[in-house]
């Protein structure tokens, strides 16, 4: 790490030390726990923007997966579910599910019976309508019978970090056929597309009450390590309980970032990183050394989508419940973008330290423009044009104004980040 | 006093200066060519001109006015044109359109010019309410030439007219060069067709590694043993 | 027969209202690509600050006991899309103008863009709150409902004034547009400064007036999208936000940087929403004592909450199919 790396991160650790002692260290522990489940997301953004050049505004939709991994993964199970038909049923859809995909297959593959053209096309078409509307001949059934009698499909009830493997799993998954189809589209098209795809996930989990219970929201979904109730029941002070079990969840989540942190720096060190960072450089060059630059891309891309839907589903575990409908593009793409580009973009300290800082930023706006907002008030009050209205919602909706002027602040005067990327050859064109 | 003069002018990209010391002067009735090899600064030397590049030390005057890295589109109304090598025509726009954005400088009525520049280039009255991406490559061509001559300039640049023309295309867009010079209007050229180029050139500059090599009238440099075999691939013509 | 006039009232007059607003919006957020070369985020926020702007004028306006027979929400428009056209311009010469004379790559530019949105939307909302906010609280809609002379039919084809008015707007938009690209100088300036920027500069056009004048165009076309959103609907803080992205995919289906490519696009989309969410069992219920099955009673190709996504499946299907947009704008 850099001189000037080191006195930002000491920076940092003094604004955390602020922060506890203003707001408490049960309220600073819940923080941190969040703050560094972000640094994860924000590295797996780091991979693919600063490492891969590429443009993911959709990171809402791979936390939502996440999320939902490790609720069904870890919730308990719903045994009015598996006693039900609504098994069975289900497995009906998949294979309804199945069988259109097979059609679909085989009519893109008619051209190998001989099928061509426009007819080929027609069968396509033709093909999907009817694996459609198979599909929904056997899940909507499948839908209305759940909910009306077992609510919903229920949990797994296996550990906590479990769901998180899943989590990233899943992310994979979507980032694999994402990628598919949007790589080798130009950056600004890849963004759009990005958040194309984030809604579409999120309008099918607000919506899959059977899958998720949609705004019924989950809850409670369970820690890998002890609540602060069960600390309190083994005697611990309330007060205490709290510090301590999240710290216990911090220890964790600290191991885990920095197990995959280590392994990123090292790729990045090696000749992976260096064929990496050629490709994002001039792709074009890169392409005609021979390397193949979407399924380099398609790597990278999954990678960080990985990271990102282990990030969601760490987020989701601590705060205990799973709620599709309290996603938000500013909280959950944009903040990301903002810790990446303002910490540095192509420098995994740069990603970790955006992420810490403007989380806390983020966290601590809210309740210190409230305190503004008060004392203005209490002067307007004295001078006789009354308080302000609506204190609580502006305040929080200065988040909003905080942010944007943060990233329009920073591309002015830093454009490369505060940490920025590290070039180590003389003379190149930095980015 | 030259129409354009350009003395010990150095600059490029901003990497590594491309120009060394270029020298250069013509007036407003010649038809100056610049031949040489590749990289020798030849095409860099019109856009540094033409306020395309940066100009680190040396000057530029035309007509007697320091222009030295002006912006073009102050220099388009002070006289001077210039055709680029590639991507020299608007292609979603028809022919017409492309002429009068050639007079967008201009305040007054240009039609008179118009008349003039399809008199000159016939083709182009046939074609004038196609898009120009539709066209060959020769009409293309006359098309960038007509857009660049609708500003009444008295420099016209043009950097590498022939390139990518048949043989055909090539001769005609020579003799229309030199039909344009006798109507007035000055010509400074890159060629790399040298020999068809200088064979009308009244001022011609070989150009090598950012500096002057050669300097004379068309016909001196093709008499040249020396520059025959360096530049021409061959033997001088008598 | 009615089930038609049903049809005709929720499809084909909400799919010309939506499909004017997406397509006002998308004309500029390809103007502004073509000439600039970038994808203007802030363009939703900017339509929702003219529908602010516009909603202020109006309460001035009412308060001052000027009334006319069309609502005043489109009388103050001319005023809201001057007001509009300058902070446009404001904000290139504060956010974007300083990063493209450090040579900033269109990505920056991007992320440049979704800052001043963010600040756009923090404003509003200091100001405003997030509650929604109705052009109509004093006035009312003037609803039109024109009876069908065929027997038997009792419904009648509904529109509001506010929607009729909409399409009149965006016609004199449109020409007006059509116009200037192919009749005026500065028009044809900016048609050129979009097909080849270093070819205009090199023939004298003054780039920055093509520039000045395209955040002009974009600004005040984006005010009047927000607004005849608004009058429609109503106004709240985030109106835009959800707007953005179907006028994106507008403005790139019908290729970007081709103006009358927006304009398709953003009727294509307005359509397709309206014409996926349509209970297309409707229609069947005349045939229901001719068949011996029962009829399905929904038959929408999507649910309601879905609607937005009806836009990125169409933009994912152009996408692959013809990435440069129908009209063949500018390249992958």
């Amino acid at each position: 790490m850099t001189q000037r790396a080191l006195i930002l991160f000491v920076g940092l650790f003094i604004l955390f030390l602020a922060v506890g002692w203003t707001m408490g260290a049960a309220n600073t522990s819940l923080l941190l726990v969040q703050s560094f489940a972000f640094a994860l997301i924000a590295l797996g953004l780091n991979i693919q923007w600063g490492y891969g050049g590429l443009f993911n505004f959709g990171i809402m939709g791979f936390l939502m997966v996440g999320g939902f991994a490790v609720t069904f993964v870890s919730y308990p199970v719903n045994g009015s579910f598996w006693s039900s038909e609504g098994p069975f049923m289900l497995a009906r859809a998949a294979l309804a599910f199945a069988a259109g995909a097979l059609l679909v297959v085989g009519a893109r593959n008619g051209h190998r019976i001989g099928i061509r053209g426009a007819w080929k096309t027609a069968l396509v078409i033709v093909a999907w309508s009817v694996a459609y509307i198979v599909y929904r001949s056997q899940i909507d059934p499948a839908v209305k019978y759940i909910e009306a009698n077992a609510g919903w499909v229920g949990g797994l009830g296996l550990h906590p970090v479990l769901g998180w493997a899943f989590g990233g799993l899943l992310a994979a998954g979507i980032a694999y056929i994402v990628g598919r189809i949007c790589l080798g589209l130009r950056t600004d098209y890849l963004a759009i597309a990005t958040i194309g795809i984030s809604e579409i996930i999120r309008a099918l989990l607000k919506n899959m009450d059977w899958l998720t219970r949609g705004t019924l929201t989950v809850s409670p979904v369970p820690w890998p390590t002890p609540i602060p109730q069960d600390l309190q029941a083994q005697g611990i002070s309330i007060a205490n309980s709290f510090i301590i079990a999240r710290l216990g969840y911090l220890a964790i989540v600290i191991v885990i970032l920095a197990l995959i942190f280590f392994l990123v720096q090292r790729a990045y060190g090696g000749p992976w990183g260096r064929m990496m960072r050629a490709i994002r450089d001039n792709h074009i060059a890169a392409a005609s050394m021979g390397k193949n630059v979407t399924a380099r891309q398609l790597e990278i891309f999954i990678l960080g989508s990985v990271m990102m839907g282990i990030g969601g589903a760490i987020l989701v575990s601590f705060g205990q419940i799973y709620d599709p409908g309290s996603y938000q593009p500013i909280n959950h793409t944009f903040l990301i973008w903002v810790m990446v580009i303002v910490g540095g973009a192509g420098n995994n300290w740069g990603a970790v330290f955006g992420a810490l800082l403007i989380y806390i930023t983020w966290m601590i706006s809210d309740p210190v423009s409230q305190f503004l907002f008060n004392s203005i008030s209490a002067q307007t009050s004295e001078w006789g044009w009354g308080a302000i209205p609506e204190i609580q919602s502006r305040a929080s909706q200065m988040r909003v104004l905080v942010l944007g002027l943060v990233i329009t602040v920073a591309l002015r005067f830093a454009p490369r980040g505060l940490i920025p990327e590290v070039v180590k050859r003389e003379g190149e064109r930095a980015t | 006093m030259s129409l354009i003069e350009i003395k010990d002018v150095v600059g490029g990209y901003g990497g590594a200066p491309i120009l060394n010391g270029v020298n250069i002067a013509i007036e407003q009735s010649d038809i100056g060519v610049i031949v040489g090899p590749n990289g020798a600064g030849k095409s860099t030397t019109l856009k540094a001109i033409f306020g395309l590049l940066k100009v680190d030390s040396g000057s530029i005057a035309f007509a007697g006015e320091e222009i030295t890295n002006s912006l073009p589109d102050r220099l388009v109304p002070k006289g001077l044109s210039f055709v680029p090598q590639e991507k020299n025509v608007f292609t979603s726009m028809s022919v017409e359109e492309n002429l009068e954005m050639g007079a967008f400088t201009r305040k007054d009525d240009f039609s008179t010019t118009l008349d003039w520049v399809y008199d000159m280039f016939p083709p182009l009255l046939e074609k004038r309410h196609q898009k120009a991406g539709e066209l060959s490559g020769g009409q293309r061509q006359m098309v960038a030439m007509g857009r660049a001559l609708m500003s009444q300039p008295r420099l016209l640049m043009l950097d590498e007219p022939s390139a990518g023309l048949s043989p055909r295309y090539v001769l005609e867009i020579f003799d229309q060069i030199v039909k344009v010079n006798k109507a007035g209007v000055g010509i400074l050229m890159v060629e790399q067709n040298a020999r068809q180029a200088l064979a009308f050139a009244s001022k011609g500059f070989v150009l090598a590694n950012g500096q002057n090599r050669f300097t004379g009238t068309g016909a001196e440099l093709i008499a040249d043993p020396d520059v025959a075999k360096s530049f021409l691939g061959g033997e001088a013509k008598r | 027969m009615n089930e038609l006039i049903f049809f005709f009232n929720t499809v084909l007059v909400s799919g010309t209202v939506l499909g004017s607003i997406y397509a006002i919006g998308a004309i500029g957020v390809t103007l502004i690509f073509g000439i600039l070369r970038f994808a203007h985020f802030a363009h939703g926020d900017m339509m929702t600050m003219g529908g602010f702007i516009a909603f202020l004028l109006a309460a001035a306006f009412s308060a001052m006991g000027i009334v006319a027979p069309v609502p005043t929400g489109f009388l103050v428009l001319p005023i809201a899309m001057v007001i509009a056209a300058f902070i446009a311009l404001g904000i290139d010469k504060g956010f974007y103008a300083p990063l493209r004379k450090r040579g900033a790559k269109p990505v920056t530019l991007l992320i440049a863009s979704i800052g001043v949105t963010l600040i756009i939307q923090g404003l509003i909302r200091l100001f405003f709150g997030s509650g929604s906010y109705s052009f109509f609280e004093t006035e009312t809609k003037q609803l039109f409902k024109i009876p069908i002379p065929i027997e038997g039919v009792t419904r009648t084809i509904n529109f509001t004034q506010p929607q009729l008015l909409m399409v009149v707007v965006t016609v004199i938009a449109v020409l007006a547009l059509h116009l200037f690209l192919t009749r005026s100088r500065l028009g044809k300036a900016m048609r050129a400064m979009a097909d080849n920027a270093d070819l205009a500069q090199v023939s004298g056009i003054n780039t920055k007036l093509v520039v000045r004048v395209t955040w002009i165009i974009a600004g005040a076309l984006a005010c009047m999208a927000g607004t005849m959103l608004a009058l429609d609907v109503s106004l709240k803080p985030d109106l835009a936000f959800n707007i953005v992205l179907p006028i994106f995919a507008a403005a790139i289906v019908g290729g970007l940087g081709q103006a009358y490519g927006a304009i398709a696009g953003g009727f294509l989309i307005g359509f397709a929403e309206t014409l996926a969410i349509f209970n297309w069992a409707i229609l069947l219920r005349p045939f229901k004592d001719m068949v011996p099955f029962a009829l399905p009673t929904d038959l929408a190709v999507v649910p309601t909450e879905y609607k937005l996504t009806v836009a990125f499946v169409i933009l994912v299907i152009v996408l692959l199919w013809r990435p440069t947009g129908i009209f063949k704008g500018a390249s992958t």
